[in-house]
């Protein structure tokens, strides 16, 4: 076990000085002199030059990255163009909000998606697997957005008994959970049920059946465990799609998080914030993709081998 | 008269022996009409693609005309779906809209399928260093979530369709790639292809005859079904206010556009969002009904 956590912490860094390329390239990648384009048409040259040097453009490519690099490691993300104050401290702050929307959406997320997976599972082409996928199959097709939206209309304006923003009690995070949440359970739900009917034809489950097993014990102790893997790499990869779907649902909820800390910050144009929060939440999504492969590496013995 | 006979036997079994490939593509076509929201899907896509398609001449009234005296009206017999908050008949820009969506979903898609699968095709296909190295640029992008390496790219190139529909086609480019590449892999391994080898094909030529024509079926069915995904992208660019700029019709601004009205006005938002969810809907379904009719067991 401790040869493969190792394998996978040696592999992680080229993965992560692959991210901190891309987010280097974020400001630089703007079409024109980026400093120039910051700094506004009816900058003076002078003014122009000292964007250049407070977002670190001057001297060569390489330079500029090294410069980039041994900044991140000290934890300096450069200041935010907005309020002049360090970024990675602004994103710190608003990070509890992200992070307590994400979880509460996961929990949504498990808690539909694997009830609509496993009782689709247990009576496929039956009416309630037949319901369970049709919910799963609008859940991916409606936008994050909307839903919000509709969320707001019916519990906030009609029935008023959930607020239509805000992130400063525990009830202004029940309808953004939910909307964050939807998709990502249908995905879940849609991802169960075929990987435990994939299990339920294997020829263990046949002879526990054939032993006169229980079929309730044969779904939680044979089935589910099996088709866990498959389970714990959805929510792995659901949880990067939730962190960028807190941009959208932040937005519609008017809550103060990273999400529309990000959004604010694009339309500021305020690149040190972008490229900072947008590096902060992929390599987040890198360490939780790690954390999923060491956990389904400690469940399944075969992977680490692998 | 013995000549006729010959000809008309001839013709006979011409029409018995079906190439391969036709004869593949009626059993599927045969399969797929048996899935009925397989079915419903590719009919909700059609409709969507044919009002767009005549959008000029059905749209009852033009998506740019304003009447203020008529500003946020509810849903009448004139105006089927109501008007906005400039007095402009919602039913001409969702019909309007489809025309945007689809076109970015399409176009978004095309560059995914072009770079994606391109890449995913060669690294399969000659494998070794170059394969590992590829893998590992891919491993970077996806170390992104998708809409945030979508924003990325918008924060860098700045708000616009054209952009979107960069960012979307960049942002698919990972999952076409594996997809390519996983099937490249296996269908070079085919005898035929060795087979080609040793008659001195050129790689090119086995790329384009051999692997490509067997490796199109995932991608064809990835790429349904990135569209939805493309769809809810775009729009959700849109309702941030990176996509498309007012006064374009693109259902995620126009619905943007109805947030500070919900209360009074709830149709401005609600209307464009079941657009929205109908046609990614009928993408899903599609998309799922040709996976199901090629091969049911494809992990897609």
């Amino acid at each position: 076990m401790l040869n493969f956590i190792i394998k996978r912490l040696l592999y992680l860094i080229p993965t992560l000085l692959g991210v901190t390329i891309v987010c280097f390239f974020i400001i630089r990648a703007i079409p024109g002199d980026p400093a120039q384009v910051i700094a506004g048409a009816e900058a003076t040259a002078e003014q122009v030059e000292q964007v250049r040097a407070q977002l670190g453009l001057e001297g060569t490519l390489f330079q500029q990255y090294i410069d980039y690099l041994w900044g991140l490691l000290q934890g300096d993300m450069g200041n935010s163009l907005k309020s002049g104050q360090p970024v990675l401290s602004e994103i710190l702050s608003k990070l509890p909000t992200t992070l307590f929307l994400t979880g509460a959406s996961i929990i949504v997320m498990i808690v539909i998606g694997l009830i609509a997976g496993v009782v689709s599972a247990m009576k496929p082409n039956s009416h309630s697997d037949n319901f369970f996928m049709m919910f799963a199959l609008f859940g991916i097709s409606m936008p994050v957005f909307w839903v919000g939206i509709v969320l707001i209309l019916i519990f906030s304006y009609f029935l008023q008994v959930l607020p239509t923003g805000g992130d400063s009690e525990f009830k202004n995070f029940i309808l953004p959970a939910i909307t964050l949440g939807l998709a990502s359970s249908a995905i879940l739900a849609r991802l169960t049920r075929s990987s435990m009917l994939e299990i339920v034809n294997q020829d263990f489950v046949r002879t526990a059946r054939a032993k006169g097993l229980k079929s309730n014990k044969i779904i939680f102790k044979h089935t589910f465990r099996n088709a866990l893997i498959t389970i714990i790499t959805v929510i792995g990869l659901e949880f990067g799609n939730l962190l960028g779907g807190t941009v959208i649902t932040e937005t519609v909820f008017s809550m103060n998080g990273l999400g529309r800390y990000i959004i604010q910050a694009i339309q500021f144009r305020d690149y040190p914030a972008v490229q900072g929060s947008i590096l902060f939440v992929a390599v987040a999504f890198v360490l939780i993709n790690l954390l999923v492969d060491l956990t389904y590496g400690s469940i399944d013995p075969r992977l680490r081998e692998k | 008269m013995n000549k006729t006979t010959t000809a008309t036997k001839f013709n006979v079994n011409d029409k018995k022996i079906k190439s391969p490939r036709v004869s593949e593509l009626m059993r599927f076509i045969r399969r797929f009409k048996k899935n009925k929201r397989g079915v419903i899907g590719f009919l909700m896509v059609l409709f969507f693609v044919v009002v767009a398609i005549l959008a000029p001449w059905i749209a009852p009234y033009s998506p740019f005309d304003q009447d203020a005296g008529s500003a946020m009206n509810s849903p009448s017999l004139e105006h089927i779906f109501g008007q906005d908050r400039y007095g402009r008949d919602i039913l001409s820009r969702i019909i309007y809209g489809a025309r945007i969506s689809l076109i970015i979903g399409f176009f978004g898609v095309v560059i995914s399928v072009i770079f994606g699968a391109g890449l995913g095709t060669l690294t399969g296909y000659i494998g070794g260093k170059f394969d590992t190295i590829i893998m590992r640029l891919i491993d970077i992008l996806m170390a992104f979530p998708g809409f945030l390496l979508a924003l990325a790219i918008i924060s860098a190139l700045g708000p616009g369709l054209v952009n979107v529909v960069i960012a979307i086609g960049v942002f698919s480019i990972p999952a076409f790639t594996r997809v390519a590449r996983s099937t490249v892999s296996s269908v070079k391994n085919n005898e035929y292809v060795e087979a080609a080898h040793a008659m001195g094909a050129s790689h090119i030529s086995i790329i384009f005859k051999h692997i490509i024509p067997n490796s199109m079926a995932p991608i064809m069915v990835l790429a349904t079904m990135r569209i939805a995904t493309a769809l809810l992208t775009a729009a959700g660019l849109s309702f941030l206010g990176l996509g498309a700029q007012p006064p374009t019709p693109e259902w995620g601004a126009m619905l943007s556009e109805g947030r500070d009205f919900l209360q009074s006005a709830p149709h401005i938002s609600t209307i464009p969002g079941l657009a929205i969810m109908f046609v990614v809907l009928g993408f899903n379904m599609f998309g799922d009904g040709l996976r199901d009719a090629m091969d049911p067991n494809m992990k897609l």
